[in-house]
């Protein structure tokens, strides 16, 4: 890509070997990133990606296998080792102190020295204003990092590594947590830093961003390279066979909906937050039997207020939201359960599992308190049991048997217990936040699968999502949400992807109703 | 993702329930034996210092005070009734702060709840007068002891609910208060009529005592059988309510909608509250039972070991009985069985003090030595557990998962 390529690669890793008890998460893994490379490293979930890179990063220990960097073999004993040496790692969730300024962030543990005991800000400051003129960063060094947005915390994290002079920089799912914008300024950012000589690892399952940044790419199943491929030689449907290991439907056949009537019918709701804040100023909307909704949004405009409102965790403080013709506003979390409302909570592990508890209580935890599983204040554990079963078996969740703890299932096996225990009983609304957040193409899939069948069962559902593509993929209709508002109703058919994501980040000011169909 | 354990394919790893039961059974029994093995080192080191002319660094001793806590406490009929009153308390508070754990919340009120389970019992053998028919105001004056408690666990649990307080702060603050407000009873309306000090009635004198279990000589079929105290003389029908509460506890935890409700609320209360769950309600509930059984520990012990108030009426049952809820995992099988042993220790602290001459604070000192090496444990899996990629900016309650490990 660059004109740099030296003969020798910055990084080879050759025959990593990495087992734990009961499991090899790497088998023979051979690795090299050139100088002013882009190295895109590609798995589903558990493949062994994280565990390549804590080796790397010296969080780890390899059972067999070196590590050569500029092609000398050396040993990385732990994380400030592999710092010094020029490696750094940019973690999904960021380690950054709130409180403290952008410039404190960065030097945090590489303080220069030169005033004894105290803290140069000034020359921290100027240092790490030259960094981010050279790279293009927009940040005040001074401004507090608590106060930031995700996209720039991260490049806080990014500077962080600059500042220690990383030549190789690794990067875990970095665009998991940004919004599309923030997406394409930061591959802007990683090519000027690869243009620049440094060598990136980049991360991900998403098929289109690795196509999108990468100069080459790597596949991971089950420990074992699979493949190396160039963007221009491939395809996302041979990468995602090379990755789950059989043919994958990337966009899952929507199909025709048969829509019926009227069943969730929400009008001027307003929903305020804790501070008296009113961010769900105003929001209407229909969903007809057989239909799915997708909201299309910034995260932050108003979707947790108004799934909240819808779900009863939060009292709407004006409006009206009616199911199936039946008034259901204000009412509770356990009155919506009882009315039909279904949901898939965003954040499954705060919001939607106790981890702690076994697959079988999870399977149960929204209707724990009905027939069969409670006959009145008593609770009926073989019914429970004899239920878990069966939705293992349907729902495909592999585990050994339902009795183990939910935090020892992969993320896209916890997500399939939330479906199922959500999607096994008639529901007349389904609300679902992020059902599809941080999981491999093949879960995806299968979701998707799930969703649209309830979708042709009659349910009304309501999908939220940050990832545009995922509402754009399995909608029948688009409303854009900005700042509380419904700005725009599109059909999920035809609506252009650049045009929504336009709506998104404006609200349509700019663009007046020129894509506003029904 | 890809965490080592979750393999590719399978997606699980091989730990199941058992085997994480087993390992944190094992963690407790641990923590125990190395507290014997420090303690029998301190021993050793401190003979020399010991009042009966011990020689100096007398490897045996510990062998002996050991020997003789194990024959104080279960060498005897009189021993193994002794045992059963010391344990008592303790099951009954243990049970009251294990529950707590299981529901996430941490009762460090144990103290102020078995002084306001005192008071009610006090103040119904009060109300009762001097010749009073045990049969009925001995399970009375439970029954508002208990109760007593259960609102001394109420304000917290309601404090909570509406505030947000934190019941370690609140509970320890109520501590406070309710010695002071026990000690106002004791010196004004549960004060002895006419006494010259500020003294109760002795509930024993007044008829209103737990009695000794004790079977009457009877013949059956020809067969004389000698009227005896089955368990020694210590052994009263109080010991009856712990081994009563001990498997209503775990029902209640393991075979209701509610102690799934509360065990959903200890471990996640963001997803039980999602889940339909009213989890303020449940730390009110919650909270006024735990109260009601520290309250009944303090009622067993009035009417059945004490039976007499003074200034000075206090308890260290509070927090022993955290010890005791943290050895047995906050599980009620394994509080009963916590509560034995240090109700066991108690009991034999005596016969060690008068036999090789070991100071009965021995068993305090084993007691903090299991609660720290408990605690490192405890502390270790959090610490293990913590998303070591956590962001920052998420630094909150932090607590909370703490506590969900404590009750494992």
């Amino acid at each position: 890509m660059t004109g740099e390529l030296a003969s020798v690669p910055a990084l080879e890793m050759r025959g990593i070997t990495k087992r734990y008890p009961g499991v090899v998460a790497n088998d023979h893994i051979d690795l090299d990133v050139r100088r002013g490379e882009i190295h895109a490293l590609l798995g589903e979930n558990g493949a062994g990606k994280t565990t390549l890179m804590n080796i790397l990063y010296g969080l780890a220990r390899p059972n067999e296998g070196e590590i050569l960097l500029d092609g000398k073999t050396v040993q990385i004993a732990d994380p400030s080792d592999a710092i010094s040496r020029g490696i750094s790692m940019v973690h999904q969730h960021f380690m950054l102190v709130p409180v403290l300024s952008v410039a404190e962030n960065v030097v945090l543990g590489a303080e220069t020295m030169a005033r004894g005991p105290f803290l140069d800000r000034r020359e921290a400051s100027k240092r790490i204003a030259a960094l981010a003129a050279q790279f293009g960063f927009e940040l005040d060094p001074d401004a507090r990092v608590g106060s930031l947005s995700v996209g720039q915390q991260q490049r806080v994290e990014i500077l962080k590594a600059l500042y220690r002079d990383a030549q190789i920089l690794v990067l875990d799912e970095p665009t998991a947590v940004l919004t599309p914008q923030e997406t394409d300024e930061i591959f802007v950012l990683l090519r000027r830093l690869a243009d620049d000589g440094r060598s990136i690892i980049f991360i991900s399952h998403k098929l289109y961003e690795v196509l999108a940044i990468a100069d080459r790419i790597t596949v991971i199943r089950r420990g074992r390279v699979i493949g190396d491929r160039k963007p221009g030689e491939t395809t996302e449907a041979e990468l995602a066979e090379l990755m789950v290991g059989r043919e994958v439907e990337l966009t899952v056949d929507r199909g025709a909906s048969h829509v019926g009537g009227p069943m969730l019918h929400v009008e001027g709701l307003r929903v305020t937050d804790e501070r008296k804040h009113e961010i769900v100023p105003g929001v209407s909307l229909d969903i007809r039997a057989g239909e799915i909704l997708g909201i299309a949004g910034v995260a932050g405009n108003g979707q947790d207020e108004l799934i909240e409102a819808l779900i009863g965790l939060r009292k709407p403080s004006g409006g009206k939201v009616s199911l199936d013709g039946r008034d259901i506003t204000g009412c509770s979390p356990r009155d919506m359960n009882r009315a039909g409302v279904g949901y898939v909570p965003g954040d499954r592990h705060r919001f939607g599992l106790i981890l702690s508890f076994p697959v079988y209580d999870n399977l149960i935890l929204t209707s724990y308190y009905r027939e069969p599983y409670s006959h009145g204040p008593l609770r009926d554990g073989a019914a429970v049991a004899e239920s878990a079963d069966a939705q293992v078996a349907r729902f495909d969740i592999r585990v050994p048997s339902s009795n183990v703890a939910t935090s020892t299932l992969s993320g896209g096996n916890q997500q399939k217990v939330i479906v199922a225990r959500e999607f096994e009983r008639p529901l007349k609304l389904l609300i679902l936040d992020q059902p599809t957040r941080g999981l491999d193409v093949g879960s995806i899939e299968f979701i998707h699968k799930q969703i649209i069948a309830k979708r042709d069962a009659g349910t009304a559902v309501l999908l939220v999502s940050a990832e545009l593509d995922e509402v754009m993929e399995i909608s029948d209709r688009i409303a854009v949400i900005y700042r509380g508002r419904i700005v725009a109703e599109l059909d999920g058919r035809t609506a252009d992807k650049s045009a929504v994501g336009l709506l998104m980040a404006t609200g349509g000011e700019a663009n007046p109703a020129e894509e506003a169909t029904a | 993702m890809s965490a080592p354990a979750g393999t590719a394919g399978s997606g699980f790893s091989l730990r199941d329930w058992g085997s994480s039961l087993f390992w944190t059974l094992a963690e407790s029994v641990t923590a125990i034996l190395l507290a014997v093995v420090v303690g029998g080192i301190g021993i050793t080191l401190f003979s020399g210092f010991l009042p009966n002319n011990h020689p100096a660094f007398d490897v045996g001793l510990p062998f002996a005070a050991y020997g003789a806590l194990w024959s104080g406490a279960v060498g005897s009929i009189n021993g193994i009734g002794s045992t059963l009153s010391y344990a008592t308390p303790l099951a009954l508070a243990g049970l009251g702060v294990g529950l707590g754990f299981k529901a996430g919340l941490f009762n460090i009120g144990g103290r102020g709840q078995f002084l306001m389970g005192s008071v009610g019992a006090m103040a119904v053998v009060t109300v009762m007068g001097p010749s009073q028919n045990g049969l009925i105001t001995v399970p009375l004056a439970l029954i508002v002891g208990g109760l007593f408690g259960a609102f001394a666990g109420f304000i917290p649990g309601a404090l909570k609910a509406t505030s947000g307080a934190h019941e370690v702060v609140t509970t320890i603050m109520l501590n406070y208060i309710f010695v002071f407000a026990t000690y106002w009873a004791i010196s004004g309306p549960l004060r002895l009529p006419n006494s010259p000090q500020a003294i109760t009635a002795d509930a024993s004198a007044w008829g209103a005592a737990l009695p000794t279990i004790h079977i009457p000589e009877v013949d059956i079929l020809g067969l004389h059988l000698f009227g005896a105290d089955v368990l020694g003389r210590d052994a009263h029908y109080g010991i009856l309510l712990a081994v009563l509460a001990l498997p209503v506890i775990w029902f209640l935890l393991f075979r209701t909608t509610l102690g799934f409700e509360i065990r959903a609320a200890g471990a996640n209360s963001d997803a039980a509250r999602y889940a339909g769950m009213k989890t303020k309600q449940l730390v009110v509930l919650t909270m006024s039972m735990a109260g009601g059984l520290c309250g009944l520990a303090g009622a067993t012990t009035l009417l059945g070991v004490v039976h007499q108030m003074a200034p000075g009426y206090d308890t260290t049952i509070g927090f022993d009985a955290i010890t005791v809820a943290l050895v047995g995992r906050s599980n009620p099988v394994g509080i009963g069985l916590a509560a034995l042993l240090f109700g066991g220790m108690r009991a034999g602290a005596q016969t060690m003090q008068i036999s090789p001459g070991v100071p009965g604070e021995l068993v305090d000192a084993l007691q903090m030595f299991i609660l720290l090496f408990l605690v490192i444990n405890i502390l270790r899996r959090w610490m293990a557990k913590r998303p070591t990629g956590g962001s920052a900016l998420t630094t909150g309650a932090e607590v909370a998962p703490l506590a969900a490990e404590v009750s494992k």
